[in-house]
This record gives C-alpha cells, structure tokens and sequence, in this order.
C-alpha cells in the first residue's frame, strides 16, 4: 500500500499548492481590483480610521482629526468651519473631500510618496501611520476681516501678499460649515447636502477662483493701463474722451456711466480718465493700442493660464478676435470679459510688486507628525507683466484713484492705498457686480486685494465700486496692515 | 540478539523540545502583538499566558516521552503553532467586535477548547496502547459515524444555524457531531478496507482502458456516496459531504491500489453535485455564489458578500499583510471562524498565509510518513486517512474562501473558533502519535 499512500502525498501536496497559487492570485494579481472596487468599504475604513494631519493656519489647527469611538476612529472637527470652508473644503464619508481636504490628501492621509521615509521608520518602531499637517499662506485676521466686512452679501474677496503670492485671505459668499458634510451618519450628512445643493445662491461654489467668472469692469482699465504705459503712453498723455463715443461699424454709442461728462474738451489725461474711471476715453484707447495689444498685456497678468493654487482655479477668459466695438467694450471690461476675483487680486499685486507677478499659493509648508518640514512652498516669479517704472507709475495713477477718485472709501488714514472701483453691467435687469482692487501701503505694499460682491449686494441705492466693494477693500487692507504691518 | 538493541534510535525527543519552544514563542509573540495593537498589552498577563504554553508544551513533553517516545517529533509543534496562531488571531477579534460595541470571549473560550483538545490527545496516548485494537471496533465506530452525522437531524436535539443543520444542542452547547464522525468514519473505513481490500481490487471489465472493479463490488461505494449525497440534500452541508466521500475515495484508493476507484468516484460526486445543484435552489445558489460571486446581483442579493468581504479583507493584506491588529478583519462576517483564513491573510499578508498553509503540509506529510513507515495495512489506512482528513479539510475550507471550490461550512483545522473541531482534529493528533509511535518504534526481537 505504500505506492498509493506516496501518490496520495503528492495529490495532497497540489491541492495545498492549489491553494497557495489561489491566494497568491487574491491577495497579488487581483489585489488592485479588489481594493478599489466601489464594495469594498475597507479601503474607505482604513483611509478614516488612520489619523489625518490637521489643516494649520497661523500656527493653529483649523482643521483635526479627533478621536471617537465608532468604526471611523476619527471625526474630522472643522473649527470656524463657515470662515475657512473655501480653502479647507470638506471631507465626508459620503461626499469624498473638496479643496485642500482633496488635493493635499494623500499627504494629510500619510500615503505620499514624500512620506515613505516616515511611513518606513514608523513600520520599524510599530507606530501606527500618521498625516501630515498641512499649514496654509492664510493670515487668519485679515480671512476674518474679510469675511466679516463682505457680510451676508454674495461675492468673493482675494488678499495676496504681492511680494510673495502668498494667498492671506480667500473668502467667498455665502458659505456652508464643512462640519455638517463630515458627520459620519450618512443620513445626516446626506440631508445636509441636499440642503445646501438645494440653495440657490449656490454656498458650495467657492465664486474667489471657480465660481461663475465675473465681467471685471472698470477694474479692467488698470489691464490697459499697463499695456499704455508699454506702448509708450505715460501719465500725462492726453486721449480722446467724448461724451458719446461712436462704435465703428454700428449705429450705437458708449457713454460713460451715469451719463457723465469726463471732459469739457473731451481730451483728459490717462491718469485722470483712471481716476474717474472714464469710459469712452479707455474704449478708445484700446481700439488704438489694438486688442492683440491689451490681450497680451492681460495674459501676462494671469489671463488663461490654468493655475493650481493647488486648488484649480477656473481660468479667466478674454473675447479672441472681437472687431473694433466689440475691442472698445472690451477695453473697459465689459463684452466678453471674464475674471475670478483671483485674477484680479493678482492684477493688482503684480502692479504692487514692480511688475513682477508672483506665483499665488495657499499651501505655506507640509511637516510630518514629528513636525519635520517634508515640503515647502518657495515662493516663484510667474511672470514680469510691467517694468519696475511703469508699475510705479501706474500705481501712482491708482493712488489718485483713492485719494480723489472713484475708490475715495478705501482710504486709510495715514496709509497711502492704491486701487481701482469696478460696477459691470450683467444685464438690463440685474443690479451691477462691484468690484474693488488695489494694495496698500501704496509704496511698499504687503498686501494686494481683489473685492467682488455680486449684483451689489445688500447695499441700498446706487450701486458701484467704490460704494459697495470699496469699504470691503479697506478693511481687509486695514486687518492685513494691523497684522502683518505697514511700514 | 542483542545487536538490535545496540542500535541507537533517535526518538527526535530532544528536538522535539526545541520545536515546540519555538511553537510557543510564536503563539506568545502572537498574542504579545494583538495586545500591543489593542493598546491592552499588560505584560504580567502576557507572562502568565506564556507559563501557561511552557507548562501545557512540557506536559505534552512528557506525556510522549512516557506513553509514545518513539512518536512522531514534528506533529505536535507543527499543530501547536497553528493553534497559538488562531488563539491569536481570536483573541484580536474579540478586540475588533469590543472596538464596534459587540462585546465576545471567542478568545478565552477556545483556550478552554484548546486545553481540553491537548487533555483528549495525551488520553489517547494513554488509553490506546496499541491502535490495532481500535481494529475490533470496526463496526461499532461505523455505527457511531452513521449516528454523528444523524443526530442532526433529530428533533429537539438537532439545530439549525446559518442555514446549515449540522449541529446539536447538548446542555445548552452546540456541537458539531460531524467533526467526530470523521474520525469514526476513518476508523470504520480503515477496518472494513483492510479486511475487504482483495475483493474491492478484483479485475472487472475494462473500459476506455481502464480496468474497472466487478460491478457486485461498488456497493459500499455507492453506499458512502448516498450518505454524503444525503448530507448535502438534508442537513446542506456541502463541506462534511464532500469531505465524507473524499476519504472514503482515498482510502479505498490505498486500500486497493486500483485508480479505477479514485475515476469512479470523482465521477459519481461530480454526477451527485450536478444533481443536487439543479434539484435543489440551496445547493444551486451556493454554486452561483461561487461563480459569479463579484457580480453586482449576485454580491447585493447577499448570496456572495461573505464570500467577496473575505476577499476584500485579504486582498487589502497583500503581499505583507497590515499586521496583527492593524487591519479591518472584523468587516467579514465569522471572520473568527468559517473566515478565519481571511483574517489571517489580511493580517499576516500571503507571507503568512503561506507560512500557515506549510504548516499544514508538515503535518499531513508527517501523517503519510507515518502511514507509510508502520506495518500494518489497518495502520496504513488509518494514518492515511486521518492525514488526508486533515488536508481536505484545510483544502475545502480555505479553498472555500478563495474560491477555489464554492463555500461552505467547515472549520479550518486547529485555527477557527470551534469546540467541537477543536476536540476532534486533537483526538486525531493523539492518534496519529500513537500510531506514529508504533511505526519508529524498533522491532522488540523475542527470544
């Protein structure tokens, strides 16, 4: 009986093998499948169960991961969640994650390749994997200011520091609080999203870098301005400013708004046309400079470049091969003009920082649980969009915008502020966007400022620039002055 | 002659020691891990529990060196690994179940199991002095075979849990008669094989080349194969079915020598499975399970999502494993029984797995060692049959749960919750050391 009893070892031997060959394909070859298959809830476990790095800003976590004792481990705990939602985003068991909650996750979950020297020394002394924390360019008085001074109003405002690019404050409006979509009852946090899907001032859109694009206004004079001063024109030189200026090619003319006059003699000086905000005079100057002209001169300030800041921000667009009335509306930034309030924060930046335009971020610097800095943001010259003469010049033009313009409400006692009103027209009906951009201090800026605030927002009365976003402007200048000083 | 007695033979006691030391520290190690990971680890407890394997792996020393000295050396270790890995493994799902408010003791109660199991397998040793006696209860463990696999069945007594009818309620405990049965049925078969061997191998008719036994021959065969066809229809228990009838096969194949057998019967069960897979909707809808388990209708109507769970679980170990303590193995349902195998492969990585599975191999292979090394045909068989026992048992569980064959009941041997598997793959172990005893031990020459 010993033959048989040898081939039985054997045939027990393959069937062992078998299974061997079985769980190797399980937990190898498939093993990719498996783990993303959408069933597969474990994946969605560990990934919450681990503990994920906070959110830090000016040194305080605004966003941690706290302890619980469900099957999560961990509850993601948004402190003045409405204030910081448009950067944080959420992150919800149902809903996925949003903003920097997205895309610094797989730092602040601990799975980074940045992280394997980490993750390889926790293996060794068996600690469990930790995230990253995440420190973000935010300065939380001037984010506070901002959201405060823009209110219940929808709209957006952007601070950036233009030496740097640094984004201080990124406010948007309405707002939701990411706390409510990170409940880990899916019924809750479902209800809840309905709820602010269901709004129709949309509180989920963050309107500072993906929201709708706004027509920039008058605000996108300071684009022409710049390409002017280029082409040779200076502060003096006298345009054309009628009353009514023809549209070649149509039986329309532009005025100016409110029907006003710029000039008894219809001839005024660049500066002077910016600081009232002139229109007929700017949509000449356009048609003369050419609009490939203006279009340039707008790309180098940020125009069409799709930035990842690192959240996406939705390019701002210019009209391609308007004809010459379609160019004069366009000059004055209305027509086909779009910007995030973003782009026109970085407008006035690269203005303030010479004509050198820096890189806008959000993320200052990433440290691992034992607080080593595993990444750093430096800030980067994107482009040179203006000579260091011609900025200087063209911020002397948009100090007299504040001093004695249109922008006379950003005034700051004993600071010198440089900026630019905006009111588009959106429609017949709608009341106008507002805008405000500018920086202070006027010689040695630290902060630079884009404010919208749609249809005018709660203001009663007539609706522009320097009424409704001018005010904002000057307190989110102000909050940046306090905190980050002014000399 | 007192030549014989010069020469020297090893007894591998002495390395048996070293083994089943090394058997403790894994069990020890293990436990110290899933303790470590459920930041519970009190290290007087761990000591205590260490004593305790030191004391139970020198009683198991001892009692071989005194009742079975020339046994098999390699067996126990082999086995007590396996069972310090499960205790382990148990132990850190109660801690899963205790993090999701499902308060369990599956841990502490399988090292009272356990205990009893070891305590079963030294009374074997004791007992059965020599294991040609169990020969004259050939019939009689035939009969208690027939009955342990009846008694589900029974009203009062018999109990369903899980759709399966396999247990009996005694004393308010439920156990599994199957698990015992098996080891009657061996013995049954080993007795009647030896006995009937000459008749079963006689020449038939040759078809297709093959020599076929003589027709009047197959009825025993067929017999075993209404039984586990019956099983499988009744109590829709796939696994003690299939496990039934494969030992039965083999050991009429060793009995016989005759492949015929092995064709003959592999064709009947498949014929059976068919069968009962197109009468009955229970037995079909495993099959379906089985194939078609990651299809969306399938997996949502629930008939496959064990079956997948485990997948998920030992698909997210990989190649390392998240480590003892660090993974989800809590989100497969009887993740510390029937689906402990895909605890242990999310845990321990296929490294593991791998590692567990030799361990199998060694103890079945040590098992066929044994069956091939004692002299007597009824030894043969039944060292043969109990090791194949063993590996079939390991083959249709874990081939169960990675989908090699469709799922079903069993427990893995030594590592899955379970009194009644406990006891039962212990008393197996006893018997294979005593058999094993007897094939090493040298030739007392008479006078």
């Amino acid at each position: 009986m010993n033959e048989p009893i040898r081939r039985l070892s054997i045939v027990v031997l393959a069937m062992i093998l078998t299974l061997m060959v079985a769980a190797s394909y399980i937990q190898v070859i498939a093993a990719g499948d498996l783990n993303a298959d959408a069933r597969n809830v474990r994946t969605l476990y560990r990934e919450y169960g681990t503990f994920r790095g906070p959110i830090v800003v000016d040194g305080e976590s605004v966003v941690w991961s706290k302890a619980v004792d469900d099957p999560f481990n961990y509850q993601r705990t948004y402190a003045d969640g409405p204030l910081y939602a448009a950067a944080t985003g959420y992150y919800s068991i149902v809903f996925g994650r949003t903003a920097i909650e997205q895309t610094e996750n797989d730092l602040l979950s601990g799975t980074a390749d940045s992280l394997f020297w980490t993750r390889l020394s926790n293996l060794v002394s068996g600690e469990t994997q930790r995230g990253a924390s995440v420190e973000l360019t935010l300065d939380a008085a001037v984010q506070q200011a901002a959201a405060e001074s823009l209110g219940d109003s929808a709209g957006a405002v952007v601070a950036l520091d233009p030496s740097t690019g640094e984004v201080l404050a990124m406010v948007t409006s309405p707002t939701y609080d990411p706390a409510t979509l990170a409940g880990h009852d899916s019924a809750t946090v479902n209800k809840n999203y309905q709820e602010l899907l269901a709004q129709e001032d949309g509180p989920l859109v963050n309107r500072a870098i993906a929201g709708d694009t706004y027509p920039p206004g008058s605000t996108f004079k300071l684009i022409v301005s710049a390409a002017a001063l280029e082409a040779g024109y200076d502060a003096d030189s006298e345009l054309y400013a009628p009353d009514q200026l023809e549209l070649p090619n149509t039986s329309r003319t532009l005025g100016n708004y409110g029907g006003e006059s710029c000039s008894a003699n219809e001839r005024q000086t660049l500066a002077e046309s910016l600081e009232m905000s002139c229109n007929t005079s700017f949509a000449n100057l356009g048609m003369q400079l050419g609009w490939g002209v203006v279009e340039r001169k707008a790309e180098e300030f940020g125009w069409g470049e799709q930035l990842s800041i690192p959240l996406a921000v939705t390019p701002s667009r210019l009209p391609s091969n308007p004809d010459e009335a379609q160019t004069a509306m366009a000059s004055i930034g209305q027509y086909d003009d779009r910007a995030t309030p973003l782009q026109m924060a970085m407008v006035a930046a690269g203005i303030a920082n010479d004509g050198v335009l820096m890189r806008p971020y959000l993320v200052d610097n990433v440290r691992d649980a034992d607080l080593r800095v595993i990444e750093e943001t430096e800030p980067e010259e994107m482009s040179q969009p203006m000579t260091r003469s011609d900025a200087n010049e063209l911020t002397d033009m948009m100090v007299g915008v504040v001093t004695s313009g249109t922008g006379t409400a950003a005034q700051i006692p004993g600071v010198e502020v440089a900026g630019k009103t905006g009111t588009a027209e959106t429609g017949t009906d709608e009341r106008p966007h507002t805008w405000f951009v500018g920086f202070a201090p006027a010689d040695n800026p630290v902060v630079a400022v884009a404010v919208l605030v749609e249809n005018g927002g709660s203001t009663q009365g007539e609706v522009t620039g320097g009424r409704v976003a001018a005010p904002i402007a000057r307190a989110v200048m102000e909050a940046a002055l306090a905190s980050r000083g002014g000399s | 002659m007192a030549t014989v007695s010069d020469v020297m033979v090893r007894t591998g006691r002495r390395g048996e020691l070293g083994l089943l030391g090394l058997a403790v520290a894994v069990a020890v190690l293990a436990r110290g891990l899933v303790d470590y990971h459920a930041d519970y680890l009190e290290l007087d407890e761990l000591a205590i529990y260490a004593a305790g394997w030191i004391v139970v792996a020198g009683v198991i020393h001892l009692a071989i060196r005194r009742w079975a000295s020339y046994a098999d050396p390699v067996l126990v270790p082999a086995v007590l690994a396996l069972n310090g890995i499960g205790l382990a493994m148990i132990r850190r799902i109660d801690f899963a179940y205790a993090s999701r408010g499902r308060d369990t003791d599956f841990g502490e109660v399988q090292i009272v199991w356990t205990l009893l199991g070891i305590g079963l397998a030294l009374l074997v040793i004791l007992l059965i002095r020599d294991y040609r006696l169990l020969r004259r209860f050939t019939y009689t463990a035939g009969l208690v075979g027939l009955i342990g696999l009846l008694l589900p069945l029974m009203p009062v007594i018999g109990t369903q849990i899980n759709g399966a009818r396999i247990w009996i309620n005694v004393f308010g405990k439920s156990l599994q008669p199957g698990e015992f049965a098996k080891i009657a049925f061996v013995v049954f078969f080993a007795g009647y094989l030896v006995s009937n061997r000459d008749t079963l191998a006689l020449a038939g008719p040759k078809i297709l080349g093959m020599r076929f036994p003589r027709p009047r021959d197959m009825g025993p065969l067929a017999l075993v194969w209404v039984a586990a066809m019956l099983v499988q229809i009744y109590e829709r228990d796939l696994g003690t079915s299939l496990l039934l009838f494969g030992i039965f096969v083999a050991m009429l194949y060793v009995a016989t020598e005759r492949l015929s057998w092995v064709v003959l019967g592999l064709g009947m069960f498949a014929v059976g499975a068919v069968l009962a897979g197109t009468l009955f909707s229970h037995v079909g809808s495993r099959y379906t399970a089985w194939l078609h388990a990651l299809d969306s209708s399938v997996y949502s109507s629930g008939a496959s999502e064990q079956l997948v769970r485990g997948l998920f679980g030992m698909a997210s170990g990989g190649l390392f494993g998240t480590g003892l303590g660090e993974g989800r193995p809590d989100l497969v349902p009887y993740a510390e029984s029937d689906f402990i195998v895909a605890s242990l492969g999310e845990e321990l990585g296929l490294t593991g797995l791998m590692a567990i599975l030799t361990l199998y191999v060694i103890i079945v292979q040590r098992a066929m060692r044994t069956a091939i090394g004692v002299r007597h045909g009824f030894g043969k068989l039944l060292a043969a049959g109990l090791g194949f026992a063993i590996a079939l048992q390991v083959f249709i569980v874990v081939g169960g749960v990675t989908r090699v064959i469709p799922l079903t009941g069993l427990t893995t041997p030594f590592l899955a919750y379970g009194g009644s598997s406990m006891l039962a793959n212990w008393i197996i172990v006893g018997l294979l050391l005593r058999i094993s005893d007897q094939a090493r031990r040298p030739e007392v020459v008479t006078p």
